[in-house]
């Protein structure tokens, strides 16, 4: 089977990629910089990162009244069904990180659910999902729409993430929109004749943004963002490490089905009306671990000596019992050393715990540390 | 030097061969932050691992490219990986190996053979 491409695949090989499958696409895994310097660029300056093999699209009703407020509450009470978030609180122009859930609380994927700025299109949801996961969310989204809403898909436009501390002056350049956006809220703007929709959000740790833009526009948008001297492309390794420091699960390695948001330390997922109201998938195993009954936890590591520990490698107590198993692991460029995500027992769980970790049938040092490991850089709103 | 088709090099000098990997091995490894070494008086077997290099996303492993006794390592390289990037067929060695059998040498490629096998990949 061939694989797909995206509206800037041509781009990424003219300018010498190394190309891999991730998600059935040929993207970039880095580029002429490498991996390391390519991280350090995005976390002193400004790098772009081609997201479009990722699932954005739109849940629209397919007879909206007319009525915002009305409209807003008929579309979310589609897709809350399936997630445990609030969708219905949402302002106008606000995005929430939330969690499709199976009926045992496991978690199917995490996305983005944006709530669209404009009159007209306030019977719709932006929603964005993971590369891997897309076809199976697609379905059991439109599954839960049934006959009152459509899921379009985007993924056949353009998504391009700008990230790092100089992210907003390469971007306001292009999109002055792009200035006045907080962390977590999203806007339209026009771009070269079309409609971009930007959001200020990322998967870095960051400040940045992530726009999406039809497929003719998407070439010229990134050429243009790269015409500045700050930006340079960024390939999916730099974007692995990144998110790796920022303490930010990789759904299929640190979260699956069978993990709860609970167990994944994403509690902040769970929003205090469907708490209360026990009212999303699994809820009474998610507020049963609340409530302590749990049997492990996301933690961080840092590796105290010897080689990465990478996904896969085993956790263990000071005795040398297998307790856990790291779900991603790697070297860190900002702090020059190995660093992993795992799950551990609760009782193992808090900072400064001391394990090991097993790496060719050596155990390595390693204690728990409160994620992120390098701190994040949202653009908040003051006072917010 | 000679060459393997895992993108070792071994260069002897008597009965005593330098092993490391190759520039372009070094290339598509990408930056290598971590290197773990054979200990001094292992016994290694041509084509079995006896080295890791690890670069920010993946380990690898460097198989040995002739059989021997390890007699030197490279201690510089645990703390300065990058020296495999940088030099990767010179100050970026790996070890030094007694060689058990030196004939071991003739199955591998000299460098016109292994820069025709690279301009195959």
């Amino acid at each position: 089977m061939s694989l797909k491409v995206t509206p800037l695949t041509e781009a990424h090989r003219a300018a010498g990629a190394r190309m891999v499958e991730f998600g059935g696409y040929d993207m970039p895994v880095q580029y002429a910089d490498g991996v390391l310097k390519e991280h350090l660029w995005t976390r002193r300056h400004c790098g772009l990162f081609d997201v479009s093999h990722m699932g954005p699209s739109f849940l629209r009703l397919k007879a909206p009244s007319g009525e915002a407020k009305a409209d807003h509450a008929a579309v979310c009470a589609l897709l809350e069904p399936l997630v445990c978030g609030d969708l219905r609180g949402l302002k106008r122009g606000q995005l929430r990180y939330t969690l499709l859930l199976n009926d045992h609380g496991g978690i199917v994927d995490d996305l983005m659910v944006g709530r669209p700025i404009g009159d007209d299109e306030q019977g719709a949801l932006q929603i964005v999902v993971n590369a891997g996961t897309k076809e199976g969310d697609f379905a059991r989204i439109a599954a839960a729409a049934g006959d009152a809403g459509e899921l379009v898909r985007a993924d056949d436009r353009g998504l391009i993430a700008v990230q790092g501390p100089e992210a907003e002056a390469v971007t306001a350049a292009i999109i002055p929109e792009a200035a006045d956006l907080s962390f977590m809220t999203l806007t339209r703007a026009l771009f070269a004749g079309g409609e971009a929709v930007i959001s200020r959000s990322g998967y870095t740790g960051e400040d940045g943004y992530e726009i999406l833009v039809a497929a003719g526009q998407a070439r010229q948008l990134w050429d243009r963002l790269l015409q500045d001297e700050r930006a340079r492309p960024i390939g999916l390794g730099a974007r692995d490490s990144l998110r790796l420091e920022a303490g930010l699960p990789l759904y299929g390695h640190d979260l699956d089905e069978t993990v709860s948001p609970v167990e994944a330390g994403l509690e902040f997922a769970l929003s205090k009306r469907r708490r209360e109201a026990e009212d999303f998938p699994g809820a009474a195993r998610a507020l049963g671990e609340l409530a302590g009954r749990i049997e492990r936890r996301r933690v961080g590591l840092r590796v105290l000596e010897g080689a990465p520990a990478r996904e896969g490698a085993e956790i263990v107590d000071a005795a040398g019992a297998v307790v856990g198993m790291v779900t991603s692991g790697g070297f860190s460029p900002s702090l020059s050393a190995p660093i992993a995500m795992g799950y551990v027992p609760p009782a193992l769980a808090e900072p400064g715990a001391e394990l090991g970790v097993i790496v060719r049938g050596k155990r390595q040092g390693a204690v728990v540390t409160s994620l992120p490991f390098v701190p994040h850089r949202y653009h908040r709103k003051p006072g917010a | 030097m000679r060459f393997t088709k895992d993108h070792e090099w071994v260069e002897a000098v008597g009965d005593v061969a330098t092993l490391g990997i190759t520039a372009y091995a070094a290339e598509q490894l990408g930056d290598v932050v971590f290197v773990e070494l054979p200990s001094l008086g292992k016994t290694v077997k041509a084509g079995d691992p006896f080295a890791v290099v690890e670069s920010v996303k993946t380990a690898s492993d460097v198989y040995a490219p002739v059989s021997g006794e390890v007699v030197a390592v490279n201690s510089d390289l645990p703390d300065t990986p990058e020296t495999v990037n940088a030099e990767p067929e010179k100050d970026g060695w790996f070890a030094k190996v007694k060689l058990a059998n030196p004939a071991e040498l003739d199955a591998l490629m000299d460098r016109a053979a292994y820069e025709q096998f690279l301009s195959t990949l």
